[in-house]
């Protein structure tokens, strides 16, 4: 009998997650979960809505930035008055996910909880140097995003924790970012390859800082230095974009299957990458 | 463990059920209540045959347990008609012919319905992507996309 319990609290989750002799499962939106609890994939004998908590239902403004709560959906995001004018490549990667019927319900902290290496808002988020907050037993920790993704379906997150929510800092103010993904049709596809960047540039148009997030090409998001590394100093010259391409294609290990080879994911990536820092540098621009 | 205890409106009706953890508010509609307008088709949020609104945002009824949506707000397709007046979209799909087999058509209305109701004009481009999460087998979708269209024409001369 798999029991069902909607807790109001953060606290309150965290001591109903302690039940140790039994699996209970954290649901969000539950789109990648009752798909997954249904096909036998995974198992449980508790479920534990996050929903009814208020926190992780927020988006609230914190520092310039934003906080937002691992249950809010893509959907939630996109309708945000002023978080998409700040973060366009965040909202765009977390829009990108699933249908209509999709983005009403996926939620951020259960996109990057799933552990899929080609989630959709992970790059983005990565690239914007995003934390998240994890509560279980010993308290609260805050980690970067890029930390908590090990490998396919695993994650840093140890027994008994959950994400409670996000922090986005704020943008400089000439910043940038954006997100691109490569799939084999227009909608409702899984990532072959993600590029989210996120840029700074001083006065006179130069790049001082630039983080780079690679998706579906390892067996987790990738934040690549490198790439970043590539862009700071330019004014994202042809050679500079060469560079940041040959640096997010070197940082590549791809799985090779019937949607993108080895070969192909590896060169669509810096392809990508330089895409997406076009735009965020032109996003930059027109926030002097 | 007992059932959980449910209460919720669907189309306008306060209603009362209960349900196992393990069913969907798909499950509950078709089984427990007799709407079986819901249709199921894939039970994996891909095909939309089972869109309804919850708290007015479409969502696909499989991927929703009942046990989760007390105090909720549920549209289904058997709420879209007012008695016997057809809703333009309902009309217009049959005057169309948009559709044959007609196994999408309850969620393809329920989800142009949410569309129309945000956007009175939609472009075709804004259509097919609103609709993308709703599979169709045999119709194709471009008489499905001109139904809709010639709705939101019926709609905005109303």
């Amino acid at each position: 009998m798999l029991t069902f319990k909607n807790p109001t609290t953060v606290d309150e989750a965290v001591t109903l997650l302690q039940q140790k002799d039994t699996r209970q499962r954290v649901l969000a939106g539950g789109t990648d979960l009752l798909v997954q609890l249904r096909s036998g994939r995974l198992q449980a004998q508790g479920i534990v809505d996050l929903k009814r908590i208020p926190e992780l239902r927020a988006i609230r403004a914190e520092r310039g930035g934003f906080r937002i709560g691992a249950a809010v959906t893509g959907a939630e995001l996109g309708e945000h008055p002023t978080l998409s004018k700040m973060w366009p490549g965040v909202v765009e990667g977390a829009r990108l996910i699933g249908s209509t019927q999709i983005q009403g319900r996926a939620s951020l902290g259960g996109n990057l909880g799933n552990a899929s290496p080609a989630a959709d808002s992970v790059p983005g988020l990565i690239a914007a140097g995003a934390t998240c907050t994890i509560a279980g037993p010993n308290g609260r920790r805050e980690v970067p995003v890029e930390t908590v993704v090990l490998s396919p379906g695993k994650t840093c997150l140890a027994a008994g924790e959950f994400i409670v929510d996000f922090y986005l800092p704020a943008q400089a103010a000439q910043g940038g970012d954006a997100y691109l993904r490569f799939i084999p049709r227009t909608e409702m596809d899984i990532a072959v390859v993600g590029a989210g960047v996120n840029l700074v540039l001083d006065g006179a148009g130069v790049c001082t800082q630039a983080r780079v997030a690679l998706g579906a090409v390892a067996p987790r998001p990738l934040l690549v230095e490198a790439a970043g590394r590539a862009l700071v100093g330019s004014k994202l010259e042809a050679s500079a974009l060469a560079a940041l391409a040959a640096a997010a294609s070197a940082a590549c290990v791809p799985i090779n299957d019937k949607r993108g080879t080895i070969e192909f994911r590896t060169q669509v990536a810096g392809v990508l990458a330089k895409r997406a820092a076009t735009i965020a540098f032109e996003r930059a621009r027109s926030r002097a | 463990m007992s059932k959980h205890h449910i209460s919720v409106t669907i189309n306008g009706d306060p209603t009362e059920f209960l349900c196992e953890t393990e069913q969907t508010l798909l499950d509950v509609l078709r089984d427990e209540l007799g709407l079986t307008g819901s249709k199921e088709g894939c039970g994996s949020g891909d095909c939309g045959a089972c869109s309804v609104r919850l708290d007015g945002r479409l969502v696909c009824a499989c991927l929703v347990l009942g046990a989760e949506i007390n105090g909720s707000k549920v549209e289904t397709i058997e709420g879209v008609a007012a008695g016997h007046a057809l809703h333009p979209l309902q009309q217009t799909f049959l005057t169309e012919a948009a559709l044959q087999c007609g196994i999408c058509t309850p969620g393809i209305i329920v989800a142009a319905k949410a569309l129309l109701e945000q956007n009175l004009d939609p472009s075709e481009e804004e259509i097919r992507y609103w609709l993308a999460g709703n599979l169709c087998r045999c119709t194709g979708y471009d008489k499905i996309v001109r139904a809709v269209q010639s709705a939101a024409a019926v709609m905005r001369s109303a």
